[in-house]
Parts: C-alpha cells; structure tokens; sequence
C-alpha cells in the first residue's frame, strides 16, 4: 500500500499538482479570509513600493527625470572609488558591534531583572526604561553635550576640576562617534525590550513551582533551565529590531553631532545614503547604498535565526 | 487544576519563586534606580527647559532646576497654534480620529493575520512568514516616493486616508503577534476545532484572550507609530493636519524659541505615555497559569 503511494507520488503530473494545491487552497479559504485585510494593506502600502524600489539601484534617478537603466555601475563606483562609503562601513560596523549586542543583552538583562520586582515597581520601570523610546528628545543631549561652559557635562566636568577648559563633545573627532554611540544606547530600549517584558509576563507560573520542586535553587538557574527556553520568539523579534536599529541607525548622529559629522567619524551608511538621496538627488545611487546593507542585514537575521533556532515553537 | 490556580493565587499574593534572596532584591532595585536615573535624565532636562523662563536658560552653571518655572512656554505654543485658519478642536479632532483608527484596526487586522500565520499551515504560509522579516530588514530611502506614487496613483493625498492606511499594516506588529502567539499550544487549538468552533472564532475566544500581554505591546507601538505620523508630506491643507504635525510647527515657527520647542515635545510627549501606563498595567497583571502552555 505505502509502496503504490510512493509511486503515485513519483507519477504526479503538474496539472494534478495544481489540482491538489487548489483544492488545499479551496480548504483552506477560512485562512485567506482572516489574512485578507492584513495583507490586503501590506501588499498596497508596503509590497508594491518595495518592489518599485528594488530596481532603483542599478539606474541612475535624480526626481526629476524618469530613471535610468545603468547596470552595475552604482554598485562598482561604491566599492572602487567612493572612499567615504567605505569609510562608512568601517564606522557602521564599529557602531553596530558596540551598540547592537550590548543593547540586545541590556534589553533582556533589564526585562529580566524588572520581572524580579513587586508588580507596582514593574510598570514603573519599564516606563523609565521605555520613555527614550517614546521622548527621542536630541534638544536636551545637545545641551548636556554642548562645546561651551553651558554644557551640562562640561560644567559638571569643570566643577569637579576634572577638565579645565570646555571639551567640543559634538565637534571633536576623537569624541563624536562615542557620545552617538551613548545617545543611541540611552534609546535603544525599545520594542525589543517591550516584546521581551510581555514574553516575561507570558511564562506559565507552574513552571517556575515545577522547577523549584525539580531542585532549582537560584535566579540564575531559573533564568537558564526555564526562562531563556521559552522566550525563544521574543529573542528572536528583539534581535531582528536590534539588527535593524543597530545598522540603520543615523538620525542619531545626524541630530546630535550635525551632518556630515567630524571628518566622517559618526557618517554610519544609512548617512550616506541620507546624503545622497536627500542632498544630492542621486536616488539610484542612494538606493544601491541601501540594497548593499539589506543583504548584510538579511544574512546577519539568518545566522541568528539559526541559533535561536533550538528555543524555537 | 483547582489545586494549580490556588498555589499560582499565593505565588500572585507572595510574589516569590525558588530562592530568592532579600539581599539580590535590594542589589537589583538598587541597580535599576542608578541605571534609571541616566535613563530620565534627558527627559527630566526636558521637562525642566520647559517651564524656564527664557531669561534662565543660558545662566552658567547651568541649573538642574527651574528658579522661577511658568507655563508661558506652552501658552506660547497654543497661541501659535490658535493662529492658524482652522481651529484647534479640528487638529483634536484629527489626531483622535487617526490614532483611534489605525491602532484599533491594525490590532485587530495584525492579530488574526499572525494567529493564520503562525496556527494555520496553508499553501503560501512559509512565504508569507520569511516576507514579513523581509519586509522588516528592507529600509530604504525610496520606499517613501514609491509609496507617495502609490498613494497619488489612488487619489488619497490631501486626504484622511494618506495618513491612516498606510499606517494600518505594520510588519512589526504583525511579527510580534506571530511570535507570541506562536507559543501557544497546538493541542489547544485542536480541542477547540473538535468542538467544532471556527477559525476566527478560536482566534478571538480562545486564543487571543490568553495574549492580552503581546496585545497589549501592539497596543503601545500602534498607537504610539500613529500618534507620531508626520502628516507634513501626504496632507497640505491645513484642516487635515494633525496635532503632533502643527505641534512641532508651534516649534519652528516664529520667534527661534527653545522654551517653545520643549514645551511642544512635552505635550506630545504626553498621550502616549499615558497609553503606556495604561496598556503596560494590563500586561502586569496577567499572570500565566496552568492550561495556557503545554
């Protein structure tokens, strides 16, 4: 019997295929039904435009001008001869590792030990943690880091006898990349962080009585053998925002440290992208920027896929 | 079950699992505060700038408090605002009309579209899953003018519905849901379909009663993305202008005044986090208990 099945199966033609795929289609209408709305504004607002945009990078766009057909040259011009992009990358990368892990760690770290207090300090400290996130406020780091004695970090430096002359924080090469980098840490407690508190929230309380009865003796081993275990998906939903914040960053740098930035020192990729997009008008040059980051975005979310993959459903 | 519910009562009431220490409490409470204060420090600043009178905002050292704090900056404000040719209950009105919209439909349209996506296996399924992470890594800077071709295409700019259809299907939100909801066990869904009920009515009855955390998020990030919704670039006219847009005008317009900026950040500052509160206590007390994972 299983023998003639796997024959049939050899022997299907494509119009059956098509046939039996319909008829999973026909029987599965309830799911369309209820994806339908989603999608329906999905495909419009976001598929469509996206799709437009994917050839944009092999043309050259200007607005104003229908776009025209190009080929590779965007993408050889950005490796051979544009030394800023590549000193982008340097930069870009530089920013992701150092704000891109530490912020995911931070993240469960803080979602964590929130979970550990009363209930009423709970909703207060995901507030103060999560507040950056609704309050972006860029005005007041530029007065804490302001280059004059106003500054709340010099004055608080000079008083202290710490400093003895105002330190240009926004201006100086040597600092702009490291007070973008802190600015960027203090906001990146965001929907990460959210999903992982609601995943805290979620964990079935039989299991921690469950594991103190199994031997369990501290916090740290309930965070390895029960916690980290079943918060599988919102690790994996905080790590593809953390990537995506983390390397398309610059709004950061360009409210902060000005835009261009000191000798390139806070210039992330997405900048340049900024840079010729908005300022230049080289739209297909722009996209071409932002079709190179895409690919080290989606090969970076496939190999941390792959090792969350054992937390996974 | 009984007995469950019971031990799960005294664990809500106690608030304690396997050994916890009083002295790892205190070290983490102390933690969080030092930790928290960094974190409200720009905002504090934020709130402090706008109640100074501008005649304290340039003295050195610079104070960490207001000497004589007021409220002109943001009376300042609602005059600007009132300048305008439309009243100000019109950009109320507007805000209200599209927050409420798009965060009620995009809860309730992102929901079931992850329940499907992460319950159902149906052709087409895996796609759908791997398009929305797609969806979500793709940033880049002409998704906007393709999306303002599209919206001109079909007739919506200078309209309600530039600024609220766009915003309704979120990829972020949708993920969110799908992942949480993905943790749901199989067996219960299974149960349910034996009684006989439907897709969508195993989506809102038994489901989605047990997600009221990962909604309660979408709650917070829906409202909060529609709350911010620049409507400078879609609308033109004044009358569909929202508060958050003619707020941040008040900022710019006229007089440079930073006094009037802060006080145009904090009052837009205000409803989403009164929203937070509100969702996030909802989240609090949801306590898991047995049944809800396998």
């Amino acid at each position: 019997m299983a023998k003639i099945a796997a024959e049939d199966i050899g022997k299907r033609t494509k119009q059956e295929e098509r046939r039996m795929m319909w008829h999973s289609v026909k029987q599965n209408k309830a799911c369309y039904l209820m994806l339908a709305p989603f999608m329906l504004f999905f495909l419009v607002f976001t598929i469509v435009p996206v799709v437009m945009s994917l050839p944009m990078g092999f043309t050259d766009f200007n607005m104003a001008q229908a776009p025209k057909f190009i080929g590779l040259s965007n993408y050889t011009t950005l490796f051979l001869s544009d030394k800023i992009f590549v000193k982008s990358i340097r930069v870009t990368i530089v920013f992701a590792l150092f704000t891109g892990p530490l912020s995911y760690v931070l993240c469960f770290l803080l979602a964590w030990l929130i979970n550990e207090l009363h209930p009423k300090l709970k909703t207060l400290f995901t507030l103060i943690f999560y507040a950056p996130s609704m309050a972006p406020v860029y005005t007041t780091w530029q007065m804490i880091f302001s280059g004059d004695m106003n500054g709340y970090a010099n004055s608080f430096l000079i008083n202290l006898g710490l400093a003895n002359s105002p330190i240009q924080w926004l201006t100086d090469a040597n600092y702009v990349l490291g007070v973008t980098i802190i600015v960027q840490l203090w906001i990146s407690l965001g929907a990460g962080f959210l999903a992982l508190r609601a995943g805290f929230q979620n964990i079935d309380r039989s299991m921690y009585e469950a594991g103190a009865i199994e031997g369990i003796r501290n916090r740290w081993q309930e965070l390895i053998y029960i916690v980290i275990p079943s918060m599988g998906p919102q690790l994996m939903f905080a790590a593809v925002m953390q990537i995506v914040s983390s390397f398309t960053a610059g709004t950061v740098a360009q409210n902060l440290v000005g835009f261009p930035s000191t000798d390139y020192k806070a210039h992330t990729i997405m900048t340049h992208a900024f840079d010729y997009g908005w300022v230049r008008y080289e739209m297909g040059y722009a996209s071409a920027i932002c079709m190179i980051l895409f690919v080290v975005m989606y090969l970076l979310n496939k190999l941390i896929s792959k090792v969350l993959s054992k937390y996974m459903d | 079950m009984a007995q469950s519910m019971v031990n799960t009562e005294k664990l809500k009431a106690s608030n304690k699992q396997a050994g916890r220490k009083i002295g790892g409490t205190v070290a983490i409470f102390v933690f969080l505060i030092v930790l928290g204060l960094f974190m409200l420090f720009p905002i504090y600043l934020m709130i402090v700038m706008a109640i100074k009178p501008v005649e304290e905002l340039f003295i050195f050292p610079p104070k960490l408090h207001a000497i004589n704090p007021t409220l002109n900056n943001f009376k300042d404000m609602f005059e600007v605002m009132h300048q305008n040719r439309v009243p100000f209950s019109r950009y109320v009105f507007n805000s209200v009309l599209v927050t409420a919209t798009v965060t009620i439909l995009q809860c309730f349209f992102a929901s079931m579209a992850a329940f499907v996506l992460a319950k159902c296996k149906f052709p087409g399924n895996k796609i759908l899953n791997s398009i929305i992470v797609v969806a979500l890594l793709y940033q880049s800077n002409v998704i906007y003018i393709m999306q303002y071709i599209v919206m001109a295409k079909l007739h919506m700019i200078d309209t309600y519905w530039a600024l609220i259809l766009p915003a309704i299907a979120s990829p972020m939100g949708l993920f969110l849901m799908r992942q949480s909801i993905g943790q749901v066990p199989d067996a219960m869904i299974e149960a349910a379909k034996v009684d006989g009920a439907g897709l969508f009515r195993i989506c809102w009855q038994i489901v989605m009663p047990n997600q009221k955390p990962a909604l309660m998020t979408l709650i917070i990030f829906a409202f909060q993305a529609a709350w911010n919704i620049q409507s400078g670039t879609v609308v033109f006219q004044e009358q569909y202008k929202t508060l958050t847009t003619v707020a941040t005008q008040a900022a710019s317009a006229g007089l440079a005044r930073a006094g009037v900026a802060m006080a145009a950040q904090v009052f837009v500052f205000i409803p989403p986090i009164v929203v937070f509160m509100l969702a996030q206590r909802q989240v609090i007390e949801t306590m898991a208990h047995s049944g809800i994972k396998d």
